[in-house]
């Protein structure tokens, strides 16, 4: 069996996304190989080559892909496929904006947001927010799918030694320009990757007060931030920050939500984390439901003297 | 331009759904049914587009049961101008989905495609894509600002680290985010008016599609439930927990 993994990155760097898709990729069994399609991404199919477990990197280096835009890059995708059993990629902004897109390419259903490999064709995802789990069989030539990076754990990222290919391929489709992109900085972890999330919503009342509560106990604790939707929409930080069935999904070793309620959609993105606290001052929120610890109280007075106290 | 917006049919957000025993699927009767968020924030878009002049036509299209017309509607409601129901009760998959729209795409020849980024309910997040790759049109996902200019879109799209800006030929296919905009409500005279527009039934046959999925569902669980939790009565409780017990700081 052969496996395509399309790889997440920026041109500079691989995104350790791919590691969770290259874990996905070992449970089926079979010969990895690692797509980078980029422009200047050397570096990015040097440490794909380093991976544990890869057999072969292919690098297609073309001003075409600098921006990972859909087009051009799943047409790539649909091409170098035919001569693999699966295509793989990571449930990312990214790698849910492409790979559909290959997947009609190829004229071929795809399976979303895999949490379980069962067999070799059947698999396990979350419907209906992850209030369900559907057992997926696929009776497809070549079977597409995403992979939920936190339902797998990383390979390493070093230890293997994949011969790099590159492949002379241009792709502009022609339909489509990058204009800009608005990237937020942050010396924070990143989100999906923390060992430890710490969480706001409409309960903190305001962007400064969600930095001047939050920020601390962030710090203290190494931690990443999140956001419900709540928080997110009511502009107290920035959309990326979403943790949800529609944001991003984390599975920390600890989240402390801290003024959410805990909507379904919420508790889509952050319920298979290991322990979850909620600090809230509602006895009756849902999220206490899911919580291993909560704690009923005003968070302006709990959260910094938990901060004092750790 | 006209303006395709296609709608889905799904058990409402604020539903907490139940896995069936025999699990075969999701228990959907008697649950309250709406129009997908997502689909609503498309069909506003659609409407705020030709409140500036620059659609001048609505096209609303849904796939799915009968029942679904009660969607159409609503999205009529709102300000679109005519519907198109594919009449389907099998469980069709995405690629059917996005093939029957491309039969409706071929037919209207709109220059927007609105659709919202996900169903709430399969959570699949690939119509919008697939029908982009489908009709060669390039595709602006995850939109929370959407901007005409000429024979062009600018995109504004929610991505992992922030936001990026592409801009698209004409016809193109948007999928709606969350912060797009705020859907407004029907009105109840809108609403009178909306059971007057036309509405058109079609079956995927009409437009060429065999309405079959090569995934087939096997089994649907309910997922694994947490254990109960404690609540902490203080501070200093919640800290020895979290070190002692949990072992997590």
């Amino acid at each position: 069996m052969s496996i395509l993994v399309i790889a997440e990155h920026d041109n500079k760097t691989l995104n350790g996304a791919t590691l969770n898709v290259v874990a996905a990729a070992e449970k089926i069994g079979g010969d990895i190989t690692v797509l980078v399609a980029g422009s200047g991404a050397q570096a990015v199919a040097d440490a794909a080559a380093k991976v544990a477990g890869v057999s072969k990197v292919l690098l297609a280096d073309n001003a075409d892909y600098a921006n990972q835009l859909a087009e051009n890059v799943a047409a790539l995708v649909a091409d170098v496929a035919q001569s693999y059993k699966y295509v793989l990629g990571a449930a990312t902004s990214n790698g849910k904006n492409i790979l559909p897109r290959a997947a009609a390419l190829l004229d071929v259903s795809m399976i979303s947001d895999i949490i379980a490999v069962e067999s070799a064709n059947t698999f396990k995802r979350p419907i209906y927010a992850g209030n369900a789990i559907a057992t997926v069989q696929s009776e497809e030539a070549i079977i597409v799918g995403t992979v939920r990076g936190t339902a797998f754990d990383p390979v390493a990222s070093e230890g293997g030694s994949a011969a790099v290919e590159a492949i002379a391929d241009a792709k502009d489709a022609g339909v489509s320009k990058f204009v800009a992109e608005e990237i937020v900085k942050s010396e924070r972890p990143e989100l999906t990757a923390a060992r430890i999330v710490v969480s706001g919503g409409r309960g903190v009342g305001s962007g400064e007060n969600y930095h001047a509560v939050l920020d601390p106990l962030a710090d203290k604790l190494g931690a990443a931030q999140g956001a419900s939707r709540a928080a997110v929409d009511a502009g107290f930080v920035p959309n990326d920050m979403q943790v949800g069935q529609t944001g991003k999904i984390v599975a920390p070793d600890l989240y402390i939500a801290v003024g959410i309620s805990g909507a379904i959609q919420h508790l889509a993105g952050m319920k298979e984390s290991k322990v979850i606290v909620a600090i809230n001052k509602d006895e009756e929120a849902p999220i206490n439901a899911v919580a291993d610890y909560w704690l009923v109280g005003d968070l302006n007075t709990v959260v910094p003297e938990l901060v004092s106290k750790l | 331009m006209k303006a395709l917006v296609a709608v889905k049919r799904v058990v409402d957000a604020n539903v907490k759904v139940r896995v069936k025993p025999d699990n075969s699927g999701v228990d959907l009767t008697n649950v309250k049914m709406s129009i997908n968020p997502f689909c609503e924030i498309a069909v506003e878009e659609a409407v705020r587009l030709k409140e500036k002049g620059t659609v001048s036509e609505i096209i609303v299209v849904s796939i799915g049961p009968k029942e679904a017309q009660e969607q159409i509607r609503s999205a009529m409601a709102l300000g679109a101008d005519r519907g198109i129901l594919v009449e389907t009760a099998d469980d069709i998959g995405a690629l059917e989905v996005a093939k029957i729209l491309k039969g409706v795409v071929e037919q209207e020849q709109p220059q927007l495609i609105l659709l919202g980024k996900q169903a709430i309910d399969d959570d699949s997040n690939q119509v919008g894509q697939m029908l982009a790759a489908l009709i060669g049109a390039g595709q602006g996902t995850f939109a929370s600002e959407v901007k005409v200019d000429g024979d062009s879109v600018q995109v504004t799209r929610e991505i992992d680290g922030g936001l990026q800006t592409v801009a698209l030929k004409l016809p193109a296919i948007i999928t709606t985010d969350l912060r797009l905009n705020e859907p407004r409500y029907a009105a109840l005279p809108n609403i009178m008016k909306a059971r007057k527009k036309p509405l058109e039934t079609k079956s995927p046959a009409d437009y060429g599609v065999t309405a079959t999925t090569k995934l087939k569902t096997v089994k649907v669980e309910p997922p694994a439930e947490r254990k109960a939790g404690v609540q902490v009565k203080s501070v200093d409780e919640l800290v020895e927990k979290l070190k002692n017990e949990a072992k997590v700081i």
